[in-house]
């Protein structure tokens, strides 16, 4: 128990430590992708620091909704990103928590970003906000059959048990899984506005989602807004990470060596997840808006198909 | 049967399934044919696959005959005949992929809900594949209702037969005789259908069905 709880403090740490490290790695790889020299990694950081000293500009129509929103955006990604094995299984709290309760945390802070952007009362930030929301209604429900069909398959909503399971020798060679990898990458492209549907570089005012909501915003406001977001990239790679390459996850009684172990193996998957994203973002060309839901769409259908051959699959097995 | 096996199998049958919706998903004359093609791959590989593991050495030819016949003979005229009739590069106007798409993912679950009860009595690996062809063959047909270009129906009615080869191969004991006669009909339904696009061309100069539409005589 008492371990459990020093775990738990130990992952909310690591993954408030690991996102903008996360977020510099995939930017200087970027630019060199495109023959550019970059920041230097721990740029984020300076960023983050920099912004925190700042004095807050707060436009004259805004509300008590709009200083508020930052903090209660960054609480809820945080929570959720913290409730993720990241290097080891047996949180504290990850029996009071499950997947569902994950998405409807990211479901919430996204709520209040839409609000905030609305607030000012900017165009900008109304666009950015009902483009966010049109995202939202067709990623959600894809999220939640990518999360129906790995609870069927592992019997447990659990993100330990379904990262115990995937381990154990039951998994088998499955249709479904894969088809719900490609639906959950999707997902977390959208909604983490990545290139094929946003540009986190830009500040095109045509094409932007996130950078139109958050426009309005300065100081430490801002810094809470860009560390949550940051956050979202990693909690998206450590859940993907967990359900669909649990290895070298240290399991809660194992000693300190399994747990350092464990911190080693998650650096590592967090680089070749980076690694993968900048690739695949340097290789791509920006979206049209009208073609978000084709784009989404065929991730909603990539996760009812998943769930649906599952039901045959079971009975037949 | 060892549980591997049978996942493979599945792999199989739900990577046609996969296959089918993406052929809805296609707007593109040439990237439809490439997908009917990789469609035809996958139907022969599980056929493949199923002779292996049913110990049934026919149904290798069928696998054979379905991977020259349709999945290179076939697209290669295709291809053709869209160059030919120059419409390789056109976009096909679909009426709202999505809308086709959720009304594919129906279709799908309609023929599981159908297939699985009724087929209660018979092997595992039949009931996967019947319940599999039967979405198969529903998505061809709404393929073909939901197409204005004749060769986009051409595709969704040989779609319809890679279903079927499904349905044969997991219900076991198809006469190899039926399977032959089955393949080669395909081959001239192929042939004629491609006389009578040019027809159709030479006639509208165009080959979007809905022309055909005036020419029915139902009008008043």
């Amino acid at each position: 128990m008492i371990l459990d709880a020093f775990v738990q403090l130990g992952e909310m740490l690591v993954v408030l430590l690991f996102s903008p490290l996360l977020v510099g790695y995939v930017r200087k790889l970027k630019a060199l992708l495109v023959g550019r020299r970059g920041p230097p990694m721990l740029q984020p950081y300076r960023d983050l620091l920099k912004l925190l000293r700042k004095d807050v500009v707060l436009a004259e129509s805004a509300s008590w909704l709009f200083r508020v929103a930052p903090y209660l955006i960054f609480a809820c990604t945080w929570v959720a990103a913290a409730l993720v094995p990241t290097f080891a299984t047996g949180l504290l709290f990850s029996y009071a928590a499950d997947m569902i309760a994950i998405v409807a945390l990211l479901g919430s802070a996204r709520f209040m970003l839409a609000l905030a952007g609305l607030d000012v009362g900017t165009s900008f930030g109304g666009i950015g906000s009902s483009r966010e929301m049109m995202i939202a209604s067709l990623a959600e429900p894809a999220m939640l059959m990518v999360v129906f069909t790995v609870a069927l398959l592992a019997g447990s909503t659990q993100l330990s048990s379904i990262a115990a399971f995937m381990q154990g020798p039951g998994v088998g060679l499955r249709v479904s899984l894969a088809m719900a990898l490609v639906a959950l990458v999707i997902v977390a492209i959208a909604e983490n506005g990545r290139i094929p549907v946003d540009n986190p570089a830009t500040h095109l005012e045509l094409t932007m989602v996130h950078e139109a909501m958050i426009l309005e915003y300065s100081g430490r406001h801002l810094a809470m807004i860009e560390l949550a977001s940051h956050l979202k990239l990693l909690l998206y790679v450590s859940v993907i990470g967990c359900v669909f390459a649990p290895w070298g996850l240290a399991v809660s009684g194992q000693g300190l060596a399994a747990y350092l172990t464990g911190l080693g193996v998650y650096a590592a998957k967090l680089a070749a997840a980076g690694s993968l994203l900048a690739v695949f973002e340097t290789a791509i060309a920006k979206m049209r808006v009208f073609r978000y839901s084709d784009f989404l769409g065929a991730a909603l259908m990539l996760g009812i198909l998943a769930t649906l051959l599952l039901f045959v699959s079971r009975i037949a097995a | 049967m060892s549980p591997l096996a049978l996942d493979v199998a599945h792999l199989f049958a739900g990577g046609l399934v996969l296959v089918s919706l993406m052929l809805l998903y296609q707007d593109r004359m040439t990237g439809l044919i490439n997908i009917f093609a990789l469609h035809a791959l996958v139907v022969s590989a599980s056929v493949a696959w199923q002779a292996y593991i049913q110990h049934a050495p026919h149904l290798y030819i069928t696998a054979a005959i379905a991977l020259v016949i349709k999945a290179i003979v076939i697209p290669l005229a295709l291809h053709r005949i869209v160059v030919r009739l120059g419409i390789h590069r056109t976009i096909e106007p679909v009426v709202g992929i999505g809308l086709t798409m959720l009304a594919g993912i129906g279709l799908i679950a309609l023929s599981i809900m159908v297939m699985l009860p009724i087929t209660s009595q018979a092997g595992t690996l039949a009931r996967e594949d019947l319940s599999f062809s039967l979405s198969v063959i529903l998505l061809g047909l709404l393929m073909m209702i939901s197409r204005r270009n004749a060769v986009s129906q051409v595709i969704g009615f040989l779609s319809i037969e890679n279903g079927l080869i499904l349905a044969a191969t997991g219900a076991r004991g198809m006469p190899l005789v039926v399977e032959i006669s089955v393949a080669f009909s395909i081959l001239i339904a192929l042939i004629v259908i491609g006389i009578f696009l040019f027809r159709i061309r030479e006639r509208f100069e165009t080959v979007d069905i809905h022309l055909l539409h005036e020419h029915r005589g139902e009008q008043p």
